[in-house]
Formats: structure tokens, sequence, C-alpha cells
């Protein structure tokens, strides 16, 4: 047998036994037996040394590219048992997908009353508006006087309001910032305060601490539309985009002229369930009372004549809302108390 | 206020139910706080009936067997157990069907045995008065069968009223009927005080004089009735002012309480005769001087309150409550009528001063008109006549007269669409406010409008007379439109925004939010063993004792909730609150300029599993100083805030397991676990860890430039450093980037190792890792040895320590 039929028949076994081999192991005990240190083709290899001159080139040649085209089959073959191996592997290595995560997400939630004050805060930043502060020990001045309260409405009275001196109380409400910011600001200014408040209030239905926010927005022709189309505009944001509201008169000390403002209610139709029953959120009104608001009073805009809020040149609407009441019916909170009681169980509930 | 429609009826009748009446009254401004029925429910049982025999019942001895013709072809049975039953009465007959004012429907029953076809009724049995030892007697002759709801008015809706206090011309039934008239465009009768009986001039028989100043009693009036017989009020009044939730007392009381009712002014009648000299004198009482009022309780009055008095001393306090010495009996034949105009806020702090509200005090201090204690004395004067036998003697006092001219008010036809956003006509506007008593003049841009005496306190301005206009156009039919323009500045505060960060910073570390109360109890200090509280602010009228300061830190309230979670099974306490606290330096010196510090801290605690166990970890770590670090860092980490520990603190921590939090080198709160004998005060035994920040002091994030991190490699080593027990991790790792400068980038501490055998008495390891980078070249291996070699002489010089074996 000639070297170079000697050549092109390892190369042909070595390729047979590659195919044949079923799994890597074997695949590495052929590539050992053809390929390996003492392996014959690469003896045939290390032989060529010893040929004739003439023979040496074309030997040399067959051995080298018959050695290089059964690693490459080797290769490719192995490539593809290591695929097959890890699948099958993969394929034993199986875990029970519905046991629990390990370690347990650890998910905390923000407070039913910072979710719905930030829900509040994004829909009027979205109109243009910016969110103000102010003190809550607060003055007389502020809280009552500079808004129109007569010096003997109810709500001054001691048994209403926490006092801490006779011209320093809890604010009642965030309204005293509506004078306050005008201070600050000359006119235009639209701004939101969303805050805590102080009544001293405490059965099923009062908190002696709840949180409000009060809009203002002072320009040179706001309109009592526009007040209507605002909130309007918030109760579909918070509540849905089906809801309308219904503006009915009423009187708040600072604002002239003042409406009451209630929302349709998301829960029934006219005050009936789908299931053909009395609404229970609604008491089968099918409206829902959401906020106190109107045209700031010009006697209100007087005591910050200074600052260019001349009741002549420019006027505005003020609303203030309750955000427990507006947290409770959008989440069906039956019990404000819960609120403040602070169950981890109950806390966990709103994400 | 409540309103029974029949009685609106005599003066309008806007043909709708009571619903839609309630509904458009709520268009309008007039909240209907809800609708009631009084008296019986659907008439058609009840009939008049006339008794034509009564026979005891055979087996008991107080009933009546009666046979009662109610209108049939026979006469109906009727067992009755009343007294009074007679034959020849005309009485008033529940048929078999009848529902009572409770809802009971009456049916046929046997008495004692015998069959009886319904139930003659009581005036109680009808609600007409809470008369019931006998049955009621109609005292005129109606034919039987005639239905009892044609002869007398025992069935009404009423409507219950909530008036505004800018309102008090809405606090009688016909005030309540102009609004009605103007809300549904029925027509108003005129007012019944119109006609009046009596006359003017100089009163004979009592003397009168007003003492106190003029503002106090703006106007006083009287008059004298003679031959007066007290007795009962007729049925229909008795059954009105029962609907209005007034009991009936005798003629001339229920005539004073009928007039209030109708016209909302409060009057009073005083037997003349026990007028101790026949004078009246209005006067401030005296600091302590005591009346006894018509409850027969003995009231200590003080200078700012009024009395009316006689000869014999102080009868009333007045507005408020008549007294019980000249009060009306049923041997009082001579009456003077007293209707007078009071100051509204005076009345009102009495009242309150004294705890004692009555109906009368209730509408004199909403800030009654002088015009409306003549339609009183109008309306009163018909009535006694009337029902009262009485004659009135020529003459009235009337001290202080009618108030101020009416005042004419230009309303701009531009002003109105101004300020509304709706054009309305300028007939539509003439229309509403005539309907409300308002006289217009037509002007060039506009209307004038003169204000009625009845609004004279709540209609001053322009502003007001739109609002009349708006309520009674209907503000539901607005335009839904936007401002036009809003703020130049946008969006939410740099502060602002950081607030919400660090909020939902904390949530992502698995912690919930508690909203806490502002209010803390003075013990709290104590309770926190807090050796120096600083002042705390305290409410002046506390609703509870453990309610009564203002809380300064809100770990109290996190310490309250956590205790409470704990006591109703929750293992797992992880808690944060964002919330203001209150300070001040001198609580003492507060004042509307020297207002409260009102800083915003955040706070959080943990205690027991950091997580909950799972199926690969049974048992948790818990929480201590370290997870509590790991949350502050999380926090200050997405804030972008740089922070140190600082002094250790103890008080109510952990002496050795707490620590100031430094920004820029300045405390800005605390980090730690809660000293065990405070958590015992919440009753924790296991380790309770925290922070708290002043989170309104914290730096607001700049705007972070840009480092080359990605475009030449890093270089990582470790470096195990022996020191002194007593050098922290925190000086190490100082001094360790201090000498790194300029190629080190981060430098961590990542294992504490100790064992004196190998390391000696007192001495630990602490391995650092080290990053080392440069932004404009990769580094070469003699940089960076030289670097390490300045950190390693660092740490030798500086902390006398010595590095083992690697890098
Ligand atoms: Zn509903």
């Amino acid at each position: 047998m000639s070297l170079s039929e000697k050549i092109t028949e390892l190369q042909a076994a070595g390729a047979a036994a590659a195919n044949a081999a079923a799994n890597s192991a074997e695949l590495e005990e052929v590539r050992v037996q053809y390929l390996g240190r003492r392996a014959e083709l690469p003896n045939l290899l290390r032989g060529v040394a010893e040929l004739p001159p003439a023979e040496r080139g074309a030997v040399g040649k067959a051995a080298n590219e018959a050695r290089k085209a059964l690693e490459a089959l080797i290769d490719q073959r192995a490539g593809r048992l290591a695929i097959e191996e890890l699948e099958a592997r993969l394929e034993q290595d199986r875990v029970d997908v519905t046991l629990p995560a390990d370690p347990l997400p650890a998910v905390g939630r923000l407070h039913l009353i910072t979710q719905t004050w930030r829900e509040i805060e994004d829909i009027f930043l979205g109109l243009g508006y910016r969110v103000a502060e102010g003190p809550e020990v607060e003055s007389v001045y502020y809280n009552f006087d500079a808004l129109n309260h007569e010096a003997t409405h109810p709500a001054r009275a001691w048994t209403d309001t926490f006092y801490l001196s006779d011209e320093v109380l809890l604010r009642t409400h965030t309204s005293p910032m509506q004078v306050r910011s005008m201070e600050q600001q000359r006119p235009p200014i639209y701004i939101i305060v969303p805050g805590r408040v102080y009544r001293r209030d405490s059965d099923v239905t009062h908190t002696p601490q709840f949180h409000q926010v009060e809009g203002l927005a002072i320009d040179e022709n706001i309109t009592l539309a526009d007040l209507k189309g605002t909130l309007q505009t918030f109760a579909r944001a918070i509540f849905g985009p089906e809801r309308n509201i219904r503006l009915r008169p009423h009187f708040f000390p600072f604002t002239e002229p003042s409406v009451e403002v209630d929302v349709s209610c998301f829960n029934c139709s006219g005050g009936v369930t789908a299931a053909g029953e009395r609404c229970s959120i609604c008491k089968g009104t099918g409206w829902l009372e959401i906020l106190g608001s109107g045209m700031v009073d010009p006697n209100v805009l007087h005591f910050v004549k200074d600052s260019g809020y001349d009741p002549e040149l420019v006027q505005g609407f003020a609303f203030g809302m309750g955000i427990e009441r507006i947290a409770m019916l959008k989440y069906g909170v039956t019990d404000l108390r819960l609120l403040y009681d602070n169950d981890i169980r109950f806390l966990e509930q709103f994400a | 206020m409540r309103v029974p429609l029949e009685w609106l009826h005599d003066y309008v009748e806007p043909h709708m139910d009571a619903h839609t009446l309630a509904q458009r009254l709520a268009q309008t401004g007039t909240e209907v706080e809800r609708i009631e029925h009084h008296g019986v429910r659907g008439g058609e049982n009840f009939v008049i009936g006339h008794v034509l025999t009564r026979q005891k019942h055979p087996d008991a001895d107080r009933l009546s067997v009666c046979m009662v013709d109610v209108g049939g072809s026979a006469p109906a049975q009727i067992v009755c157990g009343a007294p009074n039953v007679a034959a020849g009465l005309t009485v008033a007959v529940a048929r078999p069907g009848a529902v009572m004012p409770d809802g009971t429907r009456l049916g046929r029953a046997k008495l004692r045995g015998i069959e009886s076809e319904g139930m003659i009724l009581s005036e109680r049995e009808l609600q007409v008065s809470e008369e019931h030892n006998g049955i009621m007697v109609l005292d005129v002759d109606h034919a039987p069968g005639t239905p009892l709801l044609d002869v007398l008015n025992v069935a009404t809706d009423v409507l219950v009223l909530e008036i505004t206090p800018n309102r008090p011309d809405c606090l009688g039934i016909y005030g309540v009927a102009r609004e009605v008239a103007a809300a549904t465009g029925a027509p108003l009768k005129p007012a019944p005080w119109e006609q009046d009986p009596g006359s003017f001039g100089e009163l004979d028989g009592v003397q009168v004089a007003i003492e106190a100043e003029p503002h106090l009693c703006p106007r006083f009036t009287a008059r004298i009735f003679d031959n007066v017989t007290v007795g009962e009020s007729p049925l229909w009044m008795k059954a009105r002012l029962m609907a209005a939730g007034q009991r009936p007392i005798s003629n001339v009381v229920d005539v004073t309480n009928y007039v209030m009712l109708l016209s909302g002014q409060p009057m009073h009648a005083f037997d003349l005769d026990r007028v101790a000299g026949r004078r009246l004198t209005v006067r401030r009482a005296r600091a302590q001087e005591q009346v006894q009022t018509l409850d027969e309780q003995t009231r200590t009055l003080d200078e700012q309150m009024l009395v009316i008095e006689d000869a014999d001393g102080p009868t009333s306090i007045a507005g408020v409550m008549g007294g019980a010495r000249s009060e009306v009996s049923d041997a009082t034949t001579t009456l003077l009528s007293e209707v007078a105009t009071w100051n509204g806020p005076n009345i009102q702090r009495t009242s309150l001063r004294l705890a004692l509200r009555s109906e009368a005090s209730g509408r004199f201090e909403k800030g009654l008109q002088p015009e409306q204690a003549l339609w009183a004395q109008a309306l009163a004067t018909r009535l006694l006549i009337d029902l009262c036998g009485a004659t009135v003697r020529p003459g009235t006092v009337d001290l202080g007269g009618p108030g101020p001219q009416p005042a004419t008010i230009r309303l701009r036809d531009a002003r109105i669409a101004g300020l509304l956003g709706m054009e309305i006509p300028r007939e539509r506007t003439r229309r509403h406010l005539q309907a409300i008593g308002f006289l217009t003049v037509d002007a060039a841009d506009g209307l004038d409008v003169t204000v009625p005496d009845f609004r004279r306190s709540d209609i001053t301005r322009e502003a007001d007379l739109i609002e009349e206009v708006a309520r009674l156009d209907g503000v539901d039919n607005l335009p839904a439109t936007l401002p036009a323009s809003a703020n130049t500045e946008r969006g939410l505060t740099a502060r602002q925004r950081q607030r919400r960060r660090a909020a939902d910073a904390l949530a992502a570390q698995g912690l919930h939010e508690i909203i806490g109360w502002s209010f803390t109890s003075p013990e709290l200090a104590q309770r926190l063993r807090l050796s120096d509280p600083a002042p705390a602010l305290t409410l002046a009228n506390p609703m509870s004792s453990e309610h009564s300061q203002l809380r300064a830190v809100l770990l109290g309230s996190l310490l309250d909730v956590a205790q409470r979670n704990r006591a109703r099974g929750a293992t797992r306490i992880a808690l944060f609150e964002s919330g203001r606290v209150y300070h001040h330096d001198q609580p003492a010196q507060l004042a509307p300029e020297r207002l409260a510090r009102e800083p915003h801290h955040i706070a959080a605690i943990l205690a027991g599993p950091l997580r909950n166990a799972t199926w690969r970890e049974q048992q948790p770590r818990h929480a201590d100083f370290f997870a509590a670090k790991g949350v502050l860092a999380a926090l200050l980490s997405t804030l972008g805030i740089d922070w140190q520990v600082g002094e250790r603190l103890g008080g109510f921590l952990h002496p050795g397991r707490s620590a100031q939090v430094l920004v820029g080198g300045e405390p800005v709160g605390w980090i730690g676990e809660i000293h065990p004998n405070v958590a015992a005060n919440w009753d924790f035994e296991d380790t309770v860890a925290g922070f708290e920040l002043e989170l309104s002091a914290l730096p607001l994030p700049g705007v972070p430039s840009f480092q080359d991190v990605g475009s030449f490699p890093e270089v990582h080593e470790d470096l195990a450093v022996v020191v002194a027990e007593q050098v922290t991790a925190g000086e190490l790792v100082e001094v360790v980037r201090a000498a790194g400068r300029p190629l080190l980038a981060g430098a961590e501490v990542f294992d504490v190792y100790r064992d004196s055998a190998r390391l000696g008495e007192g001495h630990k390891s602490l391995a650092v890792r080290l990053d080392y980078r440069a932004a404009d070249r990769t580094l070469t291996d003699a940089e960076v040895m030289a670097q390490r070699q300045r950190i390693i002489n660092a740490v030798q010089q500086q902390l006398d320590g010595r590095v083992r074996g690697g890098g």
C-alpha cells in the first residue's frame, strides 16, 4: 500500500469513527486515536522527512490536509455533540417553578393617602399648576381673618379648632395658603396646596387630623366656567373618563359665588347598581359630593391688593377637597379610621 | 329647618313631588338634608265618624263598644279604650287597612271577644300632639265617611333643610316659600303679615327702656292683648307645629312658636299681670348675676349678656330663654307680646357660654333684620285675636325702629358674563332678582338693584348679586372650559421631587409607609428616655392628654404603629414615615410672627426577620444595626448624597450600636438599635433598629457630571490589613482613599477576621477591595504597584497597620 493510499484510508477510517462516536467521551477517544501524539496520521507526517526528497512535498501535503480535514470534522462533530448533551442535561434539570421565590421579594407600599395625594398632584401638575406648601401651625389671621370669616364664625370656636394660643392654631384647612401664596407671588398664580389639616372632631366619619388639597387660580379672565372645566378634568382623571360633575350653589365665606361639586357615581347609574340594587356608595342619589369651591371673594383679594390682586383687574377660583374622602371613594374604603390605624395588612393592599 | 309641605303650600304651590322639589332647591342653593313624612300614610282608610252609641264592653271594664257611622250603609262596630268616647261625638276613625304614622297596618281585631272594625284615634296616634288620654274630638260637624285628610292636615312630607349661615331669611316658612317660588317659577302669595290688625303709636300699660347699647338691641317692640283665654290650640295648628318639630303647649305659647316658624322671627309672650311694676328694661347682666329660666335651671350670667328685667329683677335672658316668673299660665288674661332684634354674635356667645341653645337663639345668632320684628307682631296679633279671643290695645312700643335704607348696587351685564363665563340676558337677570324680592331699574350697562331689607347683611356687593343670578339661572348649565394660560414655571420643585424619591426608595427596600398622628403625648419624651427634651408645642384645647402635644420626632408614631402591628401578629416589621415634625425655640413665645419650624423628617424602623422565611431560608437574618444601615444607604444613595456615620449616641439608642448620620460633616439624624429598655416600653423584646433624618436639611441633588468608566479597564485587587481592634473600618477606608488618589476609584471593606494566635491579641484583619482606574489610559502594573505602596505606607504610618499576605 502506498503511503498516499494509507493516508486516504486513515482519513476515511477516522471520519467514520468520528461520525460513529455517540458522545463527547467516545469522540475524544477517536481524536486521540487518529490525531493524538502516538496516532498514525501525525506519525506519517513525522515520517515524511525520511522519504526521498521528490516524494516529500506531495505526501507531506496530502498527510497535512488529511489531518486538518479530520480535525475539522471532529471539532464540528464535538460541537454538535456538546449542544445535544447540554440540551439533554438541561432537560433533566427541572425545578418546581411553582415554589415561592427566594428570597421573597420585599415589596413596600406607599400609604394610600400618599398615593392619592400624588395622583391629585400629578393631575394638576399636568394642568400647569405648581405645588405650594404652608405652615400647619398657623395664625388666626391667615386661617380665618384673611379668608373673610366673621369674628363669630362657629369654626373659630375652641370646641371646633385646635389652638396653641389666642392667635395661633392648627390650620383647619389648606386655604390659609391662598393669601400666603398671593402675598409671595404676583398674578397670575396657579397652585395647589396639599397638606395636613386639623379639626376637633372624632367619630366614624371624622378624624382630628386629615389631609386636604387646596387649589387656587387667579388671572385676568378666569371664570366660573373655567372652574367647572378644571374640576371636570380632575374628576375624570381620578374617577374615570365617563364621569360627569354637577355644580350646586352653596355658601363659603371666602368664595362668591360658591359651589359644591358632585361627581357622578362610578358604582351605579342614577343610584341603581348593575344588579338592580340601591347603590350604597352614593346612597341611591347617583352623585358623590367631592369638594367645595367658588370664585375667590373680592374681600379675600383685598387682603393682597398690594401684591397686584385688584379685584377689578384679576379674578379666579379656589377649591378644596379632602384626600381621605377621594381615597375612600376611589378605593372603596369603608372606615376612615383604617387610614390612620396603619395595619400592615391594610397597607399591603394598595399596589 | 323643618318645612312641612302642607304648610308651605299656603304660600306657594309648585305642583311637584317632594323629591323633585328637593332637587330643584339643591340646584339653586338650598340644601335638603332629607325628606321625611309626618302623620298618616295614604289617607284612604282614615275617615270622619259619628259615634252613634257607646256601650260598656261585657268583659272589660275600661273598654267600650261603639257603633260608629263611617259613611257606609251600616255603622261600624269599634272597640275603644278612651274614657272620653261618647255618643254624638265627631271622631277620626282608622278603618282596617289603614297605615298608621309608625308604619303599622291596621287589621280587623277581636278585643276580649268583641270584633272591632277599626280604631277611634287619639291626637298622638295621628301625630297631631302628644295627647293620649282620650280620643281626638273634632269640633266641626263633618259628614260621616268624609276622608279625614279633607278635614285635617294629618299627612305631609317635610323637607329638612340645611340653611347656610348667610341666609337667616330662610329660617321661616315664608322665606323658604320665596326661595321655592324663585326656584320653580310658581307664584308667591303675599306675605301673611301684610294685613296687620294692630296699630302704631303710643301704647298704654307698660314702660320699656333699653339701657344696653343700641347695637346690642337694635329694635324692641311690644303690644298688649286683653281678654286672652288660654286653652288648647286648634287641631290644624297643633298638627303643623308637630310636623315642624314643636310640641304644642297652649294656644298662646303655640302662637309664639307658630309665628317664629312662619316668619323666622322669635318672640316672647309675658303675662303682663306678672310683670312687676309693668315695666321692662333691657340691660347688660351684672357679673355673676343669676336668672331662673323657663326650664327651671338657675343660670349665672356675665356682663356681656343681656337680660330683660322688671321691677323685681331679671325675668329672661334676652334672645335666649324666657324666665319662669312672668311665664304665661292658664290664668293669664293680659298678655304682652315682645318681639326684639338682638345682636347675632352677642347671642351666639351667650348661648355658647351658657350651653343653652333654643330655636330662638339659633335664629337670633344668625343676625335677623329689624324689619322682621313687625312681621312677627302683625302675625301674632292676627292669631291671638282669632285663636285666643284676645283684643289688641291700640299702639305699639317700638324702640330702635327699622334698619338703614336698603342699598342699591350696580350690576353690570359684562361683569356677570366675565365672572361666570356665560352670558345671561338682562331680562333673565331681572326676572331672577325680582323673584327673590329685589327691585331693579335699568342702567346703561346693567341694572341698578335695590336689596330687600331681609337680605341687607348678605348682599352688599356686585359679586353677591352675581351669585344670586348664577344660582337661580343654574350653575350647572355653565360650559366647561379651561383657563387659557397657566404658570410660567412648571413641575415639582427639587425639594418635592426629593421627597417623592425618598419615599419610593424606602418602599423599594420593602418598607411600608405609615401615616401617624401629628399629635403626641407629653409622656413620649419620658418613654423614649430623653434626658433633656426640647420643650414641645402644646395644644391649649387638646381632645385628650395623649394627643396634647405636637410631635417633635417621627419615632414615636412608628413605635406606636409597630407595637400595634406586633400585637396583631406581625413578626416582620419594616415601616417608614415621611412627614413633618414641629419645633419652636421657645414655645412660650409662639406668635403669628414667630410660628413653628416644621422640618420634614423621614424615619424607618425594622424589627423581626428581615425577610419572610422561605423553603430555602428557614431562618432569615433579623433586624439589627447593619440592616438599618443598608436601608439608609439605599435611601441616601438614591438621593445621590455622600454621608458618613459620626459619633455614637446612646440615650434612647443602644450605646454601642448607634451613630449620628453626617452629611457634609453636619449631623442630619441618627441610626441605630433602639435601647432595649426603650423598646420594651413598646413591648418589643427583640431588636428594633431604625433611623430618622431631617429630610428637608439634606442637600438637593446637583447635576452629576459624566465620568468615562468604559474606555479603559479597571484594575481590582484586595488588601488585607492587620490593625488594632479600636481602629474602625471607616478610619481605614478613609486613610486608604486619601493615599490612593488619584488612581484609586473605590475602596470597600469586605471581610473582618479575628485570630489572636495568628494576628496577635487585640488585633483584627480588615480586607479591603481596591479599584484603580484612569479615565485617559490603561494603567500599567508599575503605576498600580506604586499607588498600592503609597497606600500601604499610609496605613503603616497613620494606623500602625501591617499588610498581611495577598496582593
Ligand atoms: Zn352610586
